[in-house]
């Protein structure tokens, strides 16, 4: 989908997160990824789009999540939106310090930063925009360490 | 497709075969009600075989971090079982491979029980 853009206005709903990942998959996979590189992907979007659905959005019923896919010339650009109160990145623990081990939530971001080249969040008043990019050329099968 | 899992007990350890997906919403409820139910039943030695677990998304990994710490914390066990390589992937990612007791054999899993 070379030059493409496509965007959808989605509910604040579980259904929508696996729809968000069906879709990734597909346009990851019609964008030449590999196997390993569309997973990741796919598993990105999707744990954006919960970020966007539970704690964006709340289920709000009056809310939408924006999901945008674009192929650039080098990348596979995601922005996915939400209404909610704005993610701050800074209250979120480091899920790899030990006193965090064990903790069952608190993962999605950083799972997001492992599995893209590049992740831009830019919370407002207005919600959160949260941008995935992953590199058409040159990016590494089977993942990179998180440095985080 | 979600989780699908099924128990059977071998030397007093209750095995729970797990197939499809553990993600947010059905697929965690599935997983946090059997071990719940093994629990009640007075079950502590549980082991997880996820051999057929073929995606596991960050709710999935809180699940099993949280059947581990519940089982714990009453005195049980919990192992997993033949991780994909997708779940190892993930669970050597979030720092997790080392906090589970991981086995890929069930026969010595079940023996590794106390």
């Amino acid at each position: 989908m070379s030059g493409d853009r496509l965007s959808y206005k989605l509910d604040s709903t579980l259904e929508t997160v696996d729809s968000a990942e069906q879709t990734a998959n597909r346009v990851a996979s019609e964008s030449g990824f590999g196997e390993d590189e569309v997973l990741q992907i796919s598993m990105a979007v999707r744990e954006a789009t919960v970020n966007a659905v539970l704690h964006g959005n709340a289920y709000d019923p009056d809310k939408k999540v924006e999901l945008e896919f674009e192929r650039t010339e080098n990348d596979l650009v995601i922005t996915i939106r939400d209404q909610g109160k704005g993610l701050d990145e800074n209250k979120i623990p480091n899920p790899l310090e030990p006193d965090n081990l064990l903790k069952t939530s608190g993962r999605g971001i950083f799972l997001i930063r492992s599995f893209m080249d590049d992740v831009q969040i830019t919370p407002s008043q207005s919600g959160t925009e949260i941008k995935l990019i992953k590199h058409v050329h040159g990016a590494t099968a089977g993942g990179k360490e998180a440095s985080q | 497709m979600n989780l699908k899992t099924s128990t059977r007990q071998v030397d007093g350890v209750n095995i729970v075969d797990c197939s499809g997906r553990i993600t947010l919403g059905e697929g965690s409820v599935v997983l946090r009600d059997q071990v719940k139910d093994l629990l009640t039943k007075g079950q502590k030695k549980i082991l997880l075989n996820l051999g057929d677990v073929n995606y596991i998304d960050s709710s999935g990994i809180g699940e099993l971090v949280s059947a581990y710490t519940t089982v714990r914390n009453q005195g049980g066990e919990l192992k997993l079982l033949n991780l994909t390589k997708k779940v190892h992937d993930l669970l050597q990612i979030t720092k997790l491979y080392t906090v589970f007791d991981v086995k890929d054999d069930e026969t010595a899993a079940v023996k590794a029980f106390h």
